[in-house]
């Protein structure tokens, strides 16, 4: 599978030979867990075990809170309620499957951006990123309809406004937010079919998470030089690598417990910290929450959302070009998904020959812009829309676009890269001041 | 090592997105109740006088209809005698039995009545997870970690946050606050002076009622909340345990790999 030279699994006993000419599972486990893996990897390559965690914490949590929940508009609040007050333990469930979200997407946030800057996503890389993408959008489908489930005030007005997005789109978008919702507004139908697909889902991510592995896998990792492990023979890529197991367990596992005990103060001692109060009031169609606010990790989209608003010219240019189709709400939609596909985009706009940023001395700069373009975003999100916010927001957005769309193929034009280690093991034997074995 | 505490941190930092836009929100005053930050723990005594301010004011136009009775006997909340929940529950009102079609008297096992209609305030359940106080520092909310989310001292502050004021507004009256959002709420001033005459001699003023009765709307909004901060405290330490454990032995066998022998 792997192109990079190892040891395979070799059935010793007869009982193992048995089992592995009718089916190569131990095989497929051993090369799995053993897979040569570049040893210069740094503490940024710990969140994947942390992403997959958390997808098995949701999954296994979601299940026994699905045991108590009750998904019908009259009785999913006191559901959630009857599992904070009488089921034993549900409260630590609960505020463990809520938080855990929370963490879900924080190392998603970290995972993108590592690979953002280390250039994980350069060939031949390509389709491990595409399919990661494809994950990260399916997380937010499902943590979008996950909210929605307590049925309180956020929940209800948060489907509102987010389905509202898709009535948005010119002609069609009425009956595709019908379809949406199952009816003319967020009611019953909506809250059953959103609890359907957000147990269904995490199942679809899980075999996501999958492929994504083999892609990775198959192409080897990459790793904070960028540079390729050797493949010439066994011996010259043992120069290069370590197995997965034990060098890599152990320490994503040293990581991950870490994040885990930050993890349970939080869940432990602020446990409504990320979440809002509003949606401890049921929801109440009849009255609208003061300020509709999003959950943390939607805001930095959610800003580009509001960004473009009618009085920006773009907005303004396009809508004439358009013949007044595109309105300022459909263009707050389309530069919204926009944003994410520009992302998935960047093995192809990005034209550096050089994978890591650590070699490439503009692009460093703006990465990190980026990086805090990201963080002010998601400030600027849970703001008001006067005063000054929706022009931090615009340029916010435009910023995120150039990034992509701009400097991108430029800086691979024009930007001279540093010199960069031969191979992996020079790199990690100048790091630790070890000579070649 | 550096790198995974920075990125560690930054969790934080990113929370920190999670500012809320803050409301419009009038004073709200910051109280030492004894349940918040990690340690804290609800003062039983606290809880008693708050839930008799409850029973004897509060609950002629404000429900708990997610509270069950029985709930009040339980261990970490105001521990009545189960008996005297038995009969409590009694004297409410009866409920309504769709097995028999009839009203039945309450049980323990029942919840607090609702209360709906005309004159009648929300419920109160979750009144003090659904209002934050405190937003702070810099909107971060970070406090709450030591301070809590402030929604017990919204209810203190509402409760003690009239000037006396009233105004006639198509019909209705609405009472001037500084602390309830726009100002004015159409509840009157609900606590005055010696208003309920504590079981355990306690003097009942305003203040006092106002707090014992915010701090007992805290244990019916988080009744599990000692239970909650155990897990933490034992996750943390037993993960603590595992990081340091996990940390010598990466250390271990990664160091004839790094030149440390």
């Amino acid at each position: 599978m792997s192109g990079i030279p190892h040891d395979h699994y070799e059935p010793k006993t007869g009982a193992e030979k048995w089992l592995h000419e009718r089916l190569p599972i131990v095989g497929l486990v051993y090369d799995t867990i053993m897979i040569p893996t570049p040893k210069n990897l740094n503490w940024w390559w710990i969140w994947g075990i942390v992403l997959a965690f958390c997808l098995v914490l949701q999954i296994v949590t979601g299940i026994v809170l699905v045991m108590h929940y009750t998904p019908h508009v009259d009785l999913a609040f006191a559901s959630v309620e009857h599992i904070m007050r009488d089921v034993n333990g549900g409260y630590m469930l609960r505020y463990m499957h809520a938080n855990g979200a929370s963490l879900f997407f924080f190392a998603v946030y970290i995972h993108i951006f590592r690979g953002l800057y280390y250039g994980s996503y350069k060939a031949p890389r390509e389709v491990t990123w595409i399919i990661g993408m494809v994950i990260y959008l399916a997380m937010m489908g499902t943590a979008f309809m996950g909210y929605v489930l307590p049925w309180g005030q956020m929940s209800f007005w948060g489907a509102t406004v987010i389905t509202g997005l898709f009535g948005a789109i010119p002609g069609i978008g009425p009956d595709i937010q019908a379809w949406l919702l199952g009816g003319p507004a967020v009611d019953n139908a909506t809250l059953n079919r959103f609890f359907s697909l957000h147990y269904l889902l995490p199942f679809v991510i899980a075999a996501l998470v999958g492929l994504h592995i083999w892609a990775f896998h198959t192409t080897g990792n990459n790793n904070p030089t960028g540079v390729d492990v050797r493949r010439g023979s066994k011996a010259e890529a043992e120069k290069d690598t370590l197995p997965f197991w034990p060098y890599f367990v152990i320490k994503d596992l040293f990581a991950l417990v870490l994040v885990l005990a930050i993890f349970f103060a939080v869940v432990g001692f602020m446990p409504n910290y990320l979440g809002h109060p509003d949606n401890y009031i049921e929801a109440n169609p009849l009255a609208t929450p003061a300020h509709i606010v999003p959950e943390w990790y939607f805001l930095p989209f959610y800003a580009i959302l509001r960004a473009f608003t009618a009085d920006v010219w773009a907005v303004i240019l396009v809508n004439k070009l358009t013949f007044g189709i595109v309105d300022a709400k459909f263009f707050g939609v389309i530069a919204m998904f926009g944003a994410i596909i520009a992302m998935a985009l960047a093995p192809w706009l990005d034209t550096s020959k050089v994978r890591s940023g650590q070699f490439r001395p503009m692009f460093k700069w703006w990465f990190w812009l980026l990086a805090i373009d990201f963080v002010v975003l998601m400030w600027v999100g849970a703001m008001p829309t006067d005063g000054i916010y929706p022009y931090i927001s615009l340029i916010g957005a435009t910023y995120w676009f150039a990034y992509f769309f701009v400097l991108l193929p430029l800086l691979g034009v024009i930007e001279k890269p540093l010199p960069m280690p031969a191979t992996i093991e020079e790199d990690f034997n100048n790091h630790y001041g070890t000579k070649a074995e | 090592m550096k790198k995974l505490l920075i990125s560690a941190v930054s969790a934080l930092v990113l929370g920190s997105g999670a500012a809320f836009a803050a409301g419009s929100e009038g004073h709200v005053e910051n109280l030492d109740f004894s349940f918040e930050n990690p340690f804290g723990t609800f003062d039983q005594q606290q809880l008693r006088r708050g839930f008799q301010v409850y029973r004897e004011v509060c609950s002629a136009c404000h429900g708990l209809k997610f509270v069950p009775l029985r709930s009040l006997a339980d261990e970490g909340g105001p521990q009545m005698d189960a008996d005297w929940v038995r009969a409590y529950a009694a004297e409410l009102d009866e409920v309504y039995d769709p097995e028999t079609d009839e009203s039945r008297p309450r049980k323990e096992t029942d919840m607090f009545p609702t209360r709906k209609g005309e004159g009648m305030g929300p419920d109160l359940s979750l009144m003090a997870k659904a209002r934050a106080g405190f937003h702070g520092p810099y909107g971060t909310g970070i406090s709450q970690l030591v301070n809590g989310i402030g929604g017990p001292e919204y209810i203190y502050s509402v409760l003690t946050g009239y000037t006396g004021e009233e105004v006639e507004m198509a019909g209705s009256y609405f009472y001037e606050n500084h602390t309830f959002p726009g100002g004015l709420i159409s509840m009157p001033a609900p606590l005055s002076e010696e208003l309920v005459e504590y079981e355990d001699g306690t003097e009942a003023s305003v203040h006092q009622m106002a707090e014992d009765v915010s701090a007992f709307l805290m244990w019916t909004a988080e009744p599990k909340m000692m239970a909650r901060k155990q897990w933490g405290f034992v996750g943390v330490l037993l993960l603590g345990l595992l990081t340091t454990l996990l940390y010598l032995t990466n250390k271990r066998i990664w160091a004839p790999h790094k030149g440390k022998h």
